[in-house]
């Protein structure tokens, strides 16, 4: 589902160069619940930006659902994005001036279906997290742990195969992340749904098929 | 889509609340400063009663005649008109006219004061003055030299009251005139129309002044219609031709002029004056108005900037779920054309207001700024374009935010 071969990611800045990345090899399978560990600084963001085509590598090659990622165009990339990828981040990214509803809707917006079809597939990734009852709420209004599955719902509307989630515990009380990592079992084992997560939290870690463990820009184990 | 757009768009606008006032506030007012002042232009420029059909008509309001190191420059004088443009060739009417002269009498011992135009016959068929009671003098009154006049409703009232005007009789410089026709007070910024009471040329007394070829005359021509418009000019051109010019004099520039032209004219060295001259004075107020737009322009631009960087965030998401750039370009400019509609909207309705205000200030006597749909639609034209330009290069911006960046806040 997703392979990298001998990626690495130099990133430059007025002529200091740091290399985030180097000699990243991977083969993640559909259907897999990986998790990614590895201290602060070691790459872990910047790989899954990578997987995510929110950033390009600067050698070595990336094949997400098969397909060889070369010399996409920023549509090729959004379209990409947006049908195969779902993503949760560490400080959720619910946009302030819309409702939970709207916030949900956002991949929708950039396919084509209609109003009514969006609303319904909207409830159902709600419903789905459990926050059918906060439809009309501005995300302000909802503690971290509903803004977190809010983000979820949002990830998931429009079923992607990939879900890449970047700390999606890392604000939330251990209660809230258990909450958390039981949706992401659910929609990996009832979907299939392939999962890469960045986890500072041993426990959480241990629940995933795999732990990919980075140091200083390499792969460790 | 774009209902999609526009629906978001309305959103986001309610939720900021503030954002979108000042916004609105810097739209509404640079669009209230751009239709007084093009109102103002189009009242001053555009055909309109009684000057209804400058359109297709052609004005000589100004004249040099010019040596190595003698000029005279200015009004034609009584002579010029009659000689050159008067029954020129294949115009429909021609006409001549005195600039107005600020005049002062009494009358049953109140001071009156006034103003004075002297005009032909023609004038009233060039002019379409509506007739409040009588009707004008004729091209006999003028060849004879009646002493007949028609004066504004307002003098009308000054003199008579509320009374009916038509036989009763006034003095003036000396000379009493019959009233013979009564028409509603035309506004000083209509320099072929304004007077408040006319008068036929030939009643004039001094000596001297139907030879003069400086002097206080215009010539109007009408054409059948603008097509018209070269030819005559060659007639006129062929008619300059056998000028004779006094001694030390060998040049004369003068032309039929439309109003802008004549306006036109008038701003520039008479001498140098040609055919480009209309167009530069185009452009310099073009370029005043260009400043006009740019200044709030770029103010709105760095609202939207900063607005940007507040939503990074946002950004980010979006492009993280499959927003392409064009998308968010879009999006962003629906978003900036609808405040700019809606500014736009409060702009035009305090434009109506505040020019209602002016017109009955009486600012500029007789002047009646009203708003009709050719500044409706001026003020459509120029809210558009400052929405483009206010929201284009923001949404460029933010088009081409990294996502990465964008998620993290907006770091460049
Ligand atoms: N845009 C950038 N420009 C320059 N250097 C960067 C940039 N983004 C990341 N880095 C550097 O790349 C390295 C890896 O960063 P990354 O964010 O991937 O770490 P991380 O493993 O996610 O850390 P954390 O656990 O704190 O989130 C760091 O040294 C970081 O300073
Ligand atoms: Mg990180």
């Amino acid at each position: 589902m997703i392979k990298l071969n001998n990626v690495e990611k130099v990133y430059r800045t007025d002529r200091v160069e740091t290399l985030a990345l180097q000699n990243i090899n991977l083969d993640i399978a559909p259907g897999e619940f990986v998790s990614m560990m590895g201290p602060s600084g070691c790459g872990k963001s910047t790989l899954l930006n990578l997987i995510g085509l929110l950033d390009a590598p600067t050698a070595g090659e990336l094949e997400l659902d098969r397909q060889k990622v070369r010399g996409w165009r920023d549509g090729d990339l959004a379209r990409f994005r947006n049908e195969k990828l779902g993503f949760v981040f560490q400080s959720f990214h619910l946009v302030p001036d819309l409702k939970v509803v709207d916030n949900v809707e956002i991949p929708l917006l950039y396919r084509k279906g209609s109003t009514a079809a969006r609303r319904k597939a909207a409830r159902e990734a709600l419903d789905r997290v459990g926050l059918s009852s906060r439809v009309t709420h501005f995300p302000t209004q909802l503690s971290g742990g509903q803004q977190q599955r809010v983000a979820i719902a949002r990830a998931i509307v429009g079923k992607p195969r990939i879900l890449l989630a970047d700390e999606p515990t890392g604000n939330l009380d251990s209660a809230m992340g258990e909450e958390i990592m039981d949706i992401l079992h659910d929609l990996n084992k009832k979907d299939g749904t392939t999962i890469v997560m960045v986890t500072h939290d041993e426990r959480f870690a241990r629940r995933t098929d795999r732990i990919v463990r980075l140091f200083d820009g390499r792969q460790v184990a | 889509m774009i209902g999609n757009y526009i629906k978001l768009a309305l959103k986001v606008l309610q939720r900021r609340k503030f954002f979108t006032f000042i916004s609105l506030f810097g739209i509404c007012l640079t669009l209230v400063v751009l239709m007084v002042a093009t109102a103002i232009l189009d009242n001053l420029f555009s055909p309109r009663a009684p000057e209804s059909r400058f359109g297709r008509t052609l004005c000589v309001y100004t004249i040099a005649i010019f040596g190595d190191s003698y000029s005279t420059t200015g009004t034609p004088g009584y002579g010029f008109v009659n000689e050159y443009v008067r029954n020129l060739p294949g115009a429909e009417a021609t006409s001549a006219f005195s600039n107005f002269s600020g005049t002062a009498f009494f009358h049953q011992g109140r001071k009156i004061e006034s103003n004075i135009k002297r005009t032909d016959g023609a004038y009233w068929k060039i002019l379409d003055f509506h007739f409040l009671e009588g009707a004008p003098f004729t091209q006999e009154d003028d060849d004879r030299g009646n002493f007949v006049a028609v004066i504004t409703s307002d003098l009308r009232r000054k003199l008579f009251g509320g009374a009916s005007a038509i036989g009763k009789t006034f003095t003036v410089e000396g000379q009493t005139f019959r009233v013979v026709g009564v028409v509603p007070p035309v506004p000083i910024t209509r320099i072929a129309a304004f007077s408040e009471i006319w008068v036929p040329i030939h009643t004039q007394k001094r000596a001297g002044w139907a030879t003069q070829m400086t002097g206080e005359y215009n010539g109007l021509v009408l054409a059948r219609s603008t097509a018209d418009f070269p030819r005559l000019r060659r007639e006129f051109a062929q008619r300059l031709t056998h000028f004779r010019f006094e001694k030390n004099y060998d040049h004369v520039n003068v032309g039929l002029d439309t109003p802008f032209e004549a306006f036109a004219r008038s701003l520039s060295d008479q001498r140098k004056y040609n055919t480009q001259t209309p167009l530069r004075v185009k452009l310099i107020l073009l370029a005043i108005a260009l400043l006009f737009i740019t200044l709030p322009t770029m103010n709105l631009v760095s609202i939207n900037l900063s607005r940007i960087l507040e939503r990074s965030s946002e950004i980010g998401v979006r492009k993280a779920f499959g927003a392409s750039s064009r998308a968010l370009v879009g999006q962003f400019l629906v978003e900036n054309v609808v405040l700019t509609i809606i500014g736009g909207a409060f702009g035009f309705a305090l434009a109506v207001a505040i020019l209602s205000a002016l017109t009955n200030a009486d600012l500029i006597p007789y002047a009646v700024f009203d708003v009709n749909l050719r500044i409706f639609l001026y003020g459509v034209a120029i809210a558009a374009v400052f929405g483009a330009i206010s929201g284009v290069y923001p949404a460029w911006r933010m088009s081409r935010m990294h996502p990465v960046n964008a998620l993290r806040g907006g770091v460049q």
